[in-house]
């Protein structure tokens, strides 16, 4: 669409400016503040320059739990994003199926997170746990408790469980909104199921995959609550990801210099990763 | 250039003649494609059944646990309650500390929905309509602060609103909520807004519509179901976080799933108390998924169609 150039458009922007700036911008000068002191307590601080960046990059603590992170995002997108494509394609269009499709797949989006957590904690348990127990009794060894592997498989299957359904509905949502002629016209042409996929289907969806695949990527990147309830980031440290290592340092140990940096350098690097995600989906966009 | 003129001269030949080869064959192979994507085959219900299935069993698992007791519970796997009880939805529902966790988490997500909303609205308009000074770095700054990590967050946080002396009320959670909120329904709002001709708005001023007048009277009710989706993002992202929600609140504001940890005693887990608590937590959300559920149904693509 063609827009006008209109200086007078930041008027209407400027309460989202207020408060975002109220609710980031202080808090995040409070951080950078943080990130160069150091304290003895009795709220007095110290300058202390780079130091906190320069422990940070050297610890192998930070570097692992990055590399876990990572790896986490990048597993979970890879299931997420094509098996919620999949399943919106296959949803029904119209008809009694498309309410309770839709209600029952959101519902694991509105659980507490913590519940969520709550929920497989319990499931995969041994004793009390339904999978935990059928996996065991099919002869499998699984303890999400002591085994490393588990406990990343725990996580992962939790994952999927919780926000495949974010890519359904927003997938399903840019399909149904694709006219009928489309199809009609795919049909004269010959198109094979492929094409009518990657050339009329995949581009209509693709604002709002941008949306789901972003918001995807930042939220499994920081990651919190529901692996801290299932597991608390072991056996050892083997699900300890950033935020829970974080949290235990700036809220558990008060290490607010380290902390503060650790944050700092971890914004830096979501910001980064979804700046290219961004630009790549964008620009395609452009492109086309 | 003569080279592009030759491909599109080859391939506006070549198409008509390749789907007239293709056309004998596999018009019943098409027309099958056509007919399991139209109209739906007997078949069409497995891989959202099978999913939903899914889905269906960790849920069913807490709401079967919690009508168990809990010596149940701990003792055998029963697939379903052999003694059901009803002791731990009483307890919550007798209990102040537990229900008003259920009042005060719905307290401050439906603050933290309007004000999100309100403030988003003009924005989207501004960003879907103009041109301004710095307004693609504006926009990607606001999405950045989706990606602040709220652990980041949690300890300024706590300062920022102690020296405003709102640490345990609802507005200060939903305006914490609102970091992440608000930049979402400005990015969702903006894709419908988008969707809406321009030439509608340019009508209405030339009908001497003011601009107030022009956006609630017709522009809003065009992009209703663009509200509800977004209405329904804000929601569901305030109403499931809660390590911000926690931080900032101690008894008054406290959130229902920051309530649900007293589960934890010296005589163990009341797994029982943890699982109805649970299941609660299930019925707002899925009330909100109800009333969004045509706007999803009827499809958004988020931009020009």
């Amino acid at each position: 669409m063609e827009r006008t150039w209109n200086n007078k458009a930041w008027f209407l922007v400027l309460p989202v400016l207020v408060l975002v700036a109220f609710s980031a911008v202080i808090p995040l000068m409070t951080v950078v503040n943080y990130s160069v002191q150091d304290t003895f307590g009795n709220n007095q601080f110290f300058w202390a320059g780079t130091e906190w960046f320069e422990e940070l990059l050297a610890s192998d603590r930070f570097w692992q739990a990055m590399g876990r992170n990572m790896a986490f995002s990048f597993i979970i997108l890879a299931i997420e994003v094509p098996l919620g494509i999949f399943i919106a394609l296959n949803m029904p269009k119209k008809g009694w199926g498309v309410p309770v499709c839709l209600v029952l797949m959101a519902l694991p989006l509105l659980i507490p997170w913590n519940v969520v957590g709550t929920i497989w904690q319990v499931f995969g348990r041994n004793d009390i746990g339904l999978l935990g127990y059928t996996v065991n009794a099919l002869g499998f060894d699984y303890n999400y408790v002591q085994d490393p592997f588990d406990a990343w498989v725990t996580v992962i299957v939790m994952d999927v469980w919780h926000w495949t359904s974010l890519v359904v509905l927003l997938c399903y949502a840019g399909l149904v909104s694709i006219p009928d002629a489309f199809y009609q016209a795919a049909k004269i042409d010959g198109a094979s199921r492929w094409s009518v996929f990657r050339y009329i289907q995949l581009p209509k969806m693709q604002r709002v995959l941008l949306i789901a695949v972003l918001l995807r990527f930042m939220d499994s990147f920081m990651i919190y609550t529901e692996p801290f309830v299932v597991t608390g980031g072991g056996p050892g440290n083997s699900t300890t990801f950033l935020s829970i290592d974080l949290v235990k340092m700036a809220l558990g140990q008060f290490d607010l210099g380290p902390a503060a940096a650790m944050s700092l350098v971890y914004f830096l690097i979501i910001l980064l990763l979804s700046w290219v995600f961004y630009t790549v989906m964008t620009n395609y966009d452009a492109e086309r | 250039m003569s080279g592009a003129n030759e491909r599109i001269g080859e391939s506006q030949v070549e198409a008509p003649v390749a789907a007239g080869k293709q056309a004998g064959a596999s018009q019943d192979a098409i027309a099958r494609l056509m007919h399991r994507r139209g109209e739906e085959s007997k078949w069409w219900w497995v891989v959202p059944a099978l999913y939903i299935v899914f889905l269906m069993l960790p849920i069913y698992w807490l709401i079967n646990m919690s009508f168990k007791t809990n010596t149940e519970i701990v003792s055998t796997l029963t697939l379903y309650p052999h003694e059901p009880t009803l002791r731990n939805y009483r307890i919550i529902f007798t209990d102040a500390a537990w229900y008003s966790g259920y009042i005060n988490s719905i307290t401050y997500v439906l603050i933290n929905t309007v004000i999100s909303i309100a403030v988003a609205l003009p924005a989207a308009y501004a960003f879907s309509r103009y041109r301004f000074l710095g307004d693609k770095h504006l926009f990607f700054w606001l999405l950045t602060n989706r990606m602040a990590p709220p652990a980041v967050f949690a300890l300024p946080f706590f300062q920022l609103y102690s020296a405003f002396g709102l640490i345990d009320t609802h507005i200060a959670v939903a305006l914490a909520h609102c970091l992440f909120n608000v930049p979402l329904a400005v990015w969702i709002l903006e894709g419908f807004m988008s969707g809406v001709p321009k030439e509608i708005d340019e009508t209405a001023y030339i009908d001497g519509y003011s601009f107030p007048r022009f956006f609630v009277k017709i522009f809003m009710p065009m992009i209703a179901s663009g509200i509800g989706v977004a209405a329904f993002f804000c929601f569901m992202f305030s109403w499931v976080e809660l390590l911000i929600a926690r931080t900032l609140t101690t008894t008054d504001a406290k959130p229902i799933a920051a309530v649900m940890t007293r589960t934890v005693s010296a005589s163990g887990m009341d797994w029982g108390l943890l699982a109805a608590a649970g299941v609660l937590t299930l019925i707002p959300g899925a009330l909100v998924i109800w009333f969004v559920r045509n706007y999803i149904a009827k499809g958004f693509a988020l931009g020009r169609v």
